[in-house]
């Protein structure tokens, strides 16, 4: 089914190196990357934890080619981000990665396989297909019967579902969130960590921003930054293999 | 995109109704105004050329030196005049082929009409021939108009306009018990035989204060008038032939007339008189027109207006889809759409207002909906939709999806 089918292929699904990012001009210079440099394995599961101000929203808005960096490079699946135009960074956004927002960042006044479908759209997808695939999306994720409620008409945990759902609806290879549990009760949060945990366990990767040690936890491997620099990496379990906190997993 | 990007908009324009509605009612005042205004400067035109054509189209009016006045005194050594025989020569088939008809007329000033103790003073009292009531589109309402038979047997018959009967029976008589009655006319009693169906003013004159008599009859009513005649009409076979027929009679007059110039005769050319009124008309409606593409102008900046405020307000939106994958094509052709689609809406409901506000009378004028003027107003309206459009769109497809995200 489609939470199984991810693409194979580069080592390092995403390779940063000595990335900068520097805001504002003149006297007032904001330093938000101090020369980063991050690789990931495909079908790793990474939390990036920080404070606020950290870098590591920068660094998450780059990962996702949401932003570019002031200096330095980035490989996505090989290929040099900052050689991309701006109809191919769509498509990588549209393709490549599945974004989970911390607001959800539902589209009011849509339905929910409407806001699961606009990808597909923006992918060009036909109308038949892509309602056969939001579907189905929305269904593993337990929202078969929500699918025409509007983002208002939803519970928090159940627009989070939604989001998740849109994001890994193009089957992306990486799954990019921004403090995914910020703005849900524990129930929730622990259902969609447990999400998280099941798409990196069927070989997706998996990319957390967060501040929270229990979203950590369910990582193979927390990245910590500190005033835009890495200061310590840690890995928790093996890239190939369950993450830690999957069920049925002996510790 | 298309159908799927039509609902997009379309949902963006219902999710405002109010604000969309004004929106579309700036387009639509433009829209119907132009069609209106334009109607109206067309009905006022066709009102114009229907009064001018009331006179007789492709006419001629001949008269020597000042027209409407007949012949000056004898003061000067030679006077030229326009006499019978002048007039049968430009019936001449050969010499002045564009020539269909020709009615000479003698016009007599200030001549009281009395009957039964009611007196008034046509406006005008002119002798001519039978020709002429072809020639001007004199209808004879009720009884009968006179022939040239009466015109050679000095027949003391008249045909009266309707203005002239109700002056001398009172607004509310029948005009028609004149007919039978002698009226008289300066020191003549005269028949009426006749009553013209009315023709209304021509805006400067009523044209059924008038008396028509043959023109032997009013000669033998004003002494010393000879054989001369105070102007000629001629009709040309059609209205192109106007010109030619002009060109024609000029030169049957200078070739009879020693001593004459083309500057001894006054031709006035009822097609060349339509074609200034059409022109001044054409700029009448152009105004019009402008006026009212300035308040479609208007509309279109607040089309501009509101998309602006729509982007700001979904510059978050438009960081979402963005961020799963839309191009700046994508977003751009939303807002286009939905732009185009509003003034579109105001396009349709305007060409509606103005198909209805030109069924009534407006100022006195009948508009007269010309179909460019609505494939014009409406083609305008979703111009300036697009062109208005593009600027907000283009802002909302420029923005960067980072910026957008974070935009509260």
């Amino acid at each position: 089914m489609m939470l199984a089918e991810a693409p194979p292929l580069a080592r390092n699904v995403i390779d940063i190196r000595a990335a900068t990012k520097v805001y504002g001009m003149g006297d007032i210079q904001v330093h938000a990357l101090r020369g980063v440099s991050l690789a990931v394995e495909r079908g790793d599961y990474v939390a990036i934890m920080g404070a606020s101000g950290s870098g590591k929203s920068t660094l998450m808005n780059i990962i996702g080619c949401l932003d570019a960096p002031t200096e330095g490079e980035y490989y996505l699946d090989g290929a040099d981000v900052n050689a991309l135009g701006d109809s191919e960074l769509a498509d990588i956004r549209n393709r490549g990665i599945g974004f989970v927002f911390q607001s959800f960042n539902l589209i009011p006044r849509t339905s929910a396989l409407a806001n699961v479908e606009l990808p597909l759209m923006y992918a060009g997808m036909k109308k038949a297909q892509r309602r056969e695939r939001a579907l189905a999306a929305l269904e593993a994720l337990g929202l078969a019967d929500r699918v025409d409620h509007h983002p208002n008409e939803l519970s928090g945990g159940q627009q989070q579902r939604v989001a998740i759902a849109r994001a890994i609806v193009t089957s992306p290879a990486i799954v990019l969130a921004d403090e995914p549990t910020g703005a849900l009760d524990s129930v929730s949060s622990t259902e969609v960590l447990r999400i998280f945990d099941q798409l990196n366990q069927f070989g997706r990767t998996v990319i957390v921003i967060t501040h929270e040690q229990e979203v950590a936890d369910h990582a193979k491997r927390v990245v910590r930054l500190h005033d835009g620099s890495i200061y310590d990496d840690v890995r928790r379990a093996a890239v190939i293999g369950p993450p830690p906190m999957a069920p049925g997993r002996v510790a | 995109m298309n159908l799927e990007g039509l609902r997009i908009a379309l949902g963006g324009i219902v999710a405002n109704k109010l604000r969309s509605g004004l929106t579309m009612l700036g387009i639509m005042i433009g829209v119907a105004s132009v069609i209106v205004l334009v109607a109206v400067g067309a009905g006022s035109a066709a009102a114009s050329r229907q009064r001018l054509e009331a006179l007789g189209s492709n006419t001629l009016t001949i008269s020597t030196g000042g027209f409407g006045f007949g012949n000056r005194g004898g003061t000067q050594s030679r006077v030229i005049r326009i006499e019978d025989s002048d007039v049968v020569a430009l019936s001449d088939k050969v010499e002045a082929p564009s020539v269909k008809l020709v009615a000479p007329i003698v016009a007599a000033n200030s001549i009281a009409a009395v009957y039964d103790g009611a007196s008034t003073t046509p406006q005008q009292f002119q002798g001519t021939n039978e020709a002429l009531f072809s020639i001007r589109n004199y209808k004879v309402e009720s009884g009968v108009a006179f022939s040239d038979a009466d015109v050679v047997a000095h027949a003391k018959v008249a045909v009266i306009g309707l203005t002239v009967a109700k002056n001398l029976l009172g607004d509310n008589a029948d005009a028609n018990t004149l007919i039978g009655s002698e009226v008289r006319f300066g020191n003549a009693n005269l028949t009426v035989i006749g009553i013209l169906k009315p023709k209304g003013t021509n805006g400067t004159q009523d044209q059924d204060n008038i008396v028509l008599a043959p023109l032997t009859t009013v000669r033998d009513l004003i002494s010393g008038s000879g054989t001369s005649v105070s102007q000629v009409i001629v009709q040309a076979t059609n209205r192109k032939a106007t010109d030619s027929a002009q060109t024609e009679v000029l030169n049957i007059l200078l070739s009879r007339k020693a001593g004459s110039t083309s500057t001894s005769f006054l031709v006035l050319n009822q097609a060349s008189l339509l074609q200034t009124q059409d022109a001044n008309n054409r700029t009448f409606t152009v105004l019009l027109g402008a006026v009212a593409a300035i308040s479609l102008l208007v509309g279109g900046i607040g089309v501009m207006n509101i998309m602006l405020v729509t982007v700001t307000e979904r510059t978050r939106e438009i960081g979402i889809r963005k961020a799963i994958g839309a191009r700046r094509s994508d977003v751009l052709g939303q807002f286009l759409t939905e732009a185009v689609l509003l003034t579109m809406l105001g396009g349709l409901l305007g060409v509606a207002a103005g198909l209805i506000g030109s069924r009534y009378t407006i100022v006195d004028v009948k508009p007269v909906v010309e179909p460019y003027s609505v494939f014009l107003a409406f083609g305008v309206a979703v111009a300036v939709g697009l062109f208005f459009g593009i600027y907000p769109a283009n802002r909302a497809a420029q923005l960067r999806p980072i910026d957008a995200l974070r935009y509260e």
